[in-house]
This record gives C-alpha cells, structure tokens and sequence, in this order.
C-alpha cells in the first residue's frame, strides 16, 4: 500500500484526501495531445477547406500528425484509470450528465474521421504503390485500397468531395473534442480555479497554437532531415497564424485570470498566494515570459521587418518550440495548479511528481513522444511531401 | 459494492441475527423504520441480518430517508469516531484516506483567523507517534485561546450531488433512502468524482483502482443499526436517523435547533446538519 500512495505535502489547511492528487501528470498530458490534435487539423483544414494554397506543402503532413496525436490520445487516460479494463463502461452505459460520458464517443467518431479522410487523401497514393509496389509492401497496400482501383479524374472529383466533406465536418469535431475538455474543468465548481466559462476558449486557442507550432517544427525538421528548402510562404504562413492565435490566447487567458481575481470570491486569497509563490517559475517564468512573449515578440519582429530566408526559418521555428513548451505549461498550470489550491481555500498542497511508475513523469514524457515515433513511420509508409497526391481542393466545392 | 457486502465477523453476525428476530429490536434502535424490516423478517425462515446479501433483502429503501447531524458543540476531538469508520469499512490506515474526519478551529487572541488543523497535520502525527493513530497535539498550550471547537466532517450525501453528476459510467448513485453509494465493480476509476465534491469527502483507494467514500455505513444502517461513527462517540455529537420518522434522533435534532448545512451556496443540497459550527468552517 504505502508504494501505492503518493501523497503530496502541504501548507495552512487541506481536506486529508486532498493530500493525494488525484489527476498526475497524465492528465497534462491528455488535453495536450487533444490540444495538438486539433491544432495541427485546422492547419491541415486551411488547405482543405478554405483552399488556402500557402499550406499546400504541410496539409498532409498536419494530417498525419493530427492522425498520430489522436491515436496515443486514449493512452494517458487507459494508464491513469484505476479499471483500464472497464474503460467502455462510459461507452456501453453511458451517465449521460458527466462531461465525461461523451469523450469515448466523440473520441472514437473523430479518430474514424481522421482515418477515412487520411485515406481519401492518400488513397492515389495507395492505388499507385498497390500497382507498382514490391514485395510485402506491394500487399501491405492492396489491402489497404481496399479493392478501389480506379484513379480517373471522376474518381478522384468523387475522393475530393468526401475530403471536403470529412473536412467540414472534422472542424467541430476537433475543436469540439477539445473544447469539451476545457469544460471538463471549466464545469466543475469545486474548484475555483478551474471554473471559469472561459475555460473551454482557453484550451481551444491554446490547442490551435500548440498545433501550428507543432507543425511548424516538424516541418522545418523534416526539410532539414530530407535536405529540401524550407516553403517560405507556407512557413510564414503558419507563423501569422500563429501569431494571430496567440494574440487570442493571451487576450482570453488575461480575461478568464482576471476576472478570477476581479470576482475576488471566497478562496481568492489562497489564490493570490499561489499566483504569487508556486506560480511565478511554471506561470509567470516559463509559460507567460519565456513561451508567450518572448515568442510573440520575436514573431512580431519578424512580421515587422519582414525578415526572409534563414533568419525567419530559425525565428519561427524557436518561436514555435518556445509555444509548443508554453501551451505544456499552460496544461500543467491548469490540470495541477487546480488541485494544488485546497478546496478549503486555506491551504496549498504541493504536488510532487514520481519519476518511475505507471503515473510518473518518465510515463508521461514517453506519450509525448509516443505519437513522433508513430509519425516517423507513417510519412515512410505515407509520404506527406510528395507532390500532387491529390490535385488542388479549389474546385472541390463544386 | 465491496465495501458493504464484505463478510461480516461471526460474532456480530450472530448477534444481528438475535437482534432481528426479536421484536423488542424496533423499539431498542430509535425506531427508524426498523418495524417494516421486523414485519417482514417475520414471514420469513431467517433473519434478515443473517445474510451476507446487500441491501438486506427485506429492507424498503422507499420507507426511508436517512440524513445525519452534527452537533459541534458536543465534540471533543476524541477521533474515536476516525478510528471507528478506518476499522469498520477497513480504509486505508495512513493519513491521506479517510471518510469521515474532525477538523479543529483555534481562535488565538489578537488573530482575525480561525488556525485549523486536522489529525493529518503532521505536527499531530507526531504527537501519536503514527499515522495510524490519530490524535490531536496540545499545540496551543502556550497561545491564549479565545475560543476552539471541533468539527467532525463526512460525505454530506447531498440531495444533488456533484460526485454522482460527474461520474461517467453512473457508477456512483444516490440511492431512494438518500445515500450517496458507489458500485465499487463498476467504477473505472477515474477520479472525477473526487475533484467534484466540493467538501473533499471522496477519496482514491489506490489498491482496489476505484473511489471510495463514507456511506454511512450503509451494511449497518439498513440492518437498523448506526453508523459505526454514531455508534462510538461518546458524546452524542453525531446523530443519525430517519427523516421519516418524525420522532427518530435525527428529526428531533433539526426541528429543535438552528441547523446548517456546509457550502450551501455549492447547491449540492446537503443531508448532514450542523449545529454549532461558525463563519471559518469550510
């Protein structure tokens, strides 16, 4: 038992089985991965949907990674539950007035959407190696056509309208998967840190943030890796979304913390000691200075002086990276900042994470990983560079 | 359901089993409700408290509406109480699990805020010696106190409970006589409902994978016994009983004082009332 039980320290008072945070560092990384999901898939929906040509060269590649986040999504939720093995309970019986009775759904509708539209998009390039492949290959592919064989130009108006289509539709599902979790938190009003209608706003920027930037590193390191010049307009492309995005992330994090202090409810002072101690490295430090607006600056810079070439390829990227680490600590801040303020609004409980365990940060750091690997082996076997897999979604609308 | 169809030890068995088969048991435990139990224990070959099944099988959860009361100013801070839940519903020994707890509340002279504590404190873990003891340290003997008092908490089994809206699976239910159960086969183990309870009432049995929570000893209560917790103090500070029942010990004690409930502005609607507590209890 005593192995069992991570209890965490604490200060002033707290409810005794407060002493136990109940959601690790697991939970940061669920809404981060969702967050990157979601992201990556606007990215990819630009192109798309909107027909924006300028994220031609990454819309597959956003797939993939959508594709890939998606799938280790359900991971640190199956380690983090008690009953892994009852997990389709929620499915089965679902208890229709918890925020979480709909994730197995909306989770499950939305990864066979990322699939069949990955395999619309790619299915050109399945046919092709289904014909011309060698070996184990050569039938790795001709299953996966699943008997489709047919690359006229009726087909492939056919493939782009389903693309379209799965596309439309994937836009709300993504960000509503993701929205949902804000309100996982935003709806709970035990904890006065986590209740805020703006919560699902928050996590919906945040992810579109994280997304982009995920994309843009990627990108940029797979043209370093394949030795192919970085699209400049592609990539400048991504850094005014995500500069634009940042801007409403910022804006709706000041709010929501705003007004938390502002409404100035029982409890704000516990708060205000937290915001002022535990949370002046993970928020102010790491996640505001060093990942907010240092990238902002820098990103406004370079929109500024209109800076090209290497020297915009290496902003933007570290820009990028720096956002990808904020939107983590936003995570943190939110999913263990909201349980290291007591309930009892008179005290602070200080979680200290396990390195080891199935709920420890070694855990965690491999589920961030988890979907590069998956990654790195779908763009062998579903190259997201080459050039026109499918034509151009411009006239899809027709 | 594990925690309340546990076996029971035979002795207490056996002693149940006397108890419902005698038809002075009505009148001898506050009569909350226990006539239908006797009345139709009566009918049948066996007791129902000599079987292990749960609920009691000829227990009517519809004739029932159970709620608890806290008189604070009764409590002394013994933990008997503490002790008595651990054992009886077999919780955790260490000081991070606990379904129903007393917290302490020092006014010291010149201070605005009340100094709270709890036998989790490790300041009083020393003073036991063990987290499996559970003590309150006389650390205050140097401070003038203007006032103090004890505040015994539990699952306030509320009329609306955030625990049951949250729990994804419906795995944690209030039942018809007003208890706030978890099916403990059932339960995934997520946790949502500990961040929903607004008291701090639910806990994690982290060997079982599933949550846990007080129930009000509900293998006891439906047998017509009390709660373990009522059962031991020593001093009458918790009350327990059948809102039914006009005259049982919980009905008399809100209709002849000035109760309240925890966090009412929460809307969980709770059924444990407090007498005696002030502004700092939280």
């Amino acid at each position: 038992m005593e192995t069992l039980v991570n209890a965490a320290p604490f200060t002033g008072y707290v409810y005794p089985n407060e002493t136990i945070i109940p959601w690790t560092v697991l939970i940061v990384v669920y809404p981060y991965l969702t967050g990157l999901v979601a992201g990556s898939f606007t990215v990819s929906s630009m192109y798309q949907v909107f027909g924006m040509e300028r994220f031609k060269p990454v819309a597959h590649l956003a797939l993939l990674v959508s594709l890939c986040c998606m799938l280790i999504v359900p991971m640190p939720l199956l380690l983090h539950l008690g009953h892994p093995e009852r997990a389709l309970n929620s499915m089965i019986t679902p208890h229709w007035t918890s925020a979480f009775a709909v994730f197995g759904y909306a989770a499950g509708f939305y990864i066979i959407l990322l699939i069949l539209e990955t395999w619309f998009v790619y299915r050109p390039y399945i046919v092709q190696q289904a014909r011309e492949g060698r070996g184990l290959l050569r039938w790795f592919y001709q299953m996966l056509s699943l008997g489709s064989d047919d690359l006229s130009e009726k087909a492939l108006s056919y493939d782009r309208k389903w693309i379209f289509a799965l596309a439309v539709i994937g836009i709300p599902s993504a960000h509503g998967l993701h929205g949902y979790i804000g309100f996982v938190f935003g709806s709970l009003k035990a904890r006065e840190w986590w209740s805020s209608d703006l919560m699902p706003l928050v996590f919906l920027f945040s992810a579109i943030i994280s997304g982009t930037a995920l994309l843009i590193v990627i990108y940029v390191v797979s043209c370093w890796l394949r030795k192919v010049p970085v699209d400049l307009p592609c990539l400048k492309g991504m850094a005014y979304a995500l500069w634009g995005f940042m801007m409403f992330t910022l804006l709706l994090e000041g709010v929501e913390f705003a007004s938390l202090v502002y409404r100035g409810r029982e409890g704000i002072e516990i708060i205000m000691e937290y915001v002022k101690g535990p949370l002046l490295i993970t928020f102010f430090f790491l996640q505001f200075g060093v990942g907010s607006l240092v990238p902002l600056t820098a990103l406004s810079y370079m929109i500024w002086r209109g800076t090209t070439g290497r020297a915009l390829v290496v902003g933007v990227t570290t820009s990028a990276a720096l956002v990808l680490f904020a939107v983590l600590m936003m995570r943190w801040n939110v999913v263990i900042g909201g349980q290291e303020i007591s309930k009892t609004g008179k005290g602070l409980v200080d979680y200290q994470p396990t390195v080891l365990g199935r709920e420890g940060l070694l855990a965690a750091a491999s589920l961030v990983v988890m979907p590069l690997i998956l990654l790195s082996l779908a763009v062998k076997l579903f190259p997201p560079w080459e050039k026109r897999l499918t034509p151009s979604p411009t006239s899809n609308a027709s | 359901m594990n925690d309340t169809s546990r076996p029971q030890s035979d002795a207490r068995r056996a002693f149940l089993s006397q108890l419902g088969l005698a038809a002075t048991y009505t009148g001898a435990v506050a009569g909350f409700g226990a006539l239908g139990v006797a009345q139709e224990s009566s009918a049948k070959s066996e007791s129902p408290a000599a079987t292990e099944s749960f609920p009691t099988p000829d227990y009517d959860w519809t004739q029932h509406q159970w709620a608890f009361g806290v008189d604070a100013t009764k409590c002394i801070g013994c933990l008997r109480c503490v002790e008595a839940c651990k054992r009886e519903n077999d919780v955790a020994g260490d000081a991070h699990h606990f379904r129903t707890w007393v917290e302490r509340y020092v006014y010291i002279e010149g201070e605005t805020r009340a100094r709270v504590d709890s036998h989790h404190d490790p300041v009083n873990i020393a003073a036991s010696g063990s987290e499996g003891e559970y003590r309150f340290a006389n650390r205050y003997k140097d401070e003038k106190v203007e006032k103090a008092f004890f505040v015994p908490k539990l699952c306030n089994h509320c009329t609306h409970p955030a625990c049951v809206q949250v729990c994804p699976v419906g795995a944690t239910y209030r039942t018809e006589d007003g208890v706030v159960l978890i099916d403990h086969d059932y339960c995934i183990g997520c946790r949502y409902c500990v961040q929903a309870c607004p008291y701090g009432a639910r806990l994690f049995n982290e060997e079982q994978g599933v949550s846990d929570k007080c129930t009000w000893c509900y293998h006891r209560i439906t047998k017509g016994l009390q709660p373990a917790c009522v059962e031991v103090c020593p001093v009458g500070a918790r009350v327990f009983g059948d809102m039914n029942d006009k005259q049982s010990p919980i009905s008399l004690f809100v209709r002849n004082n000035r109760v309240q409930v925890l966090r009412p502005e929460s809307g969980n609607a709770p059924n444990v009332f407090y007498v005696g507590i002030d502004r700092e209890v939280v």
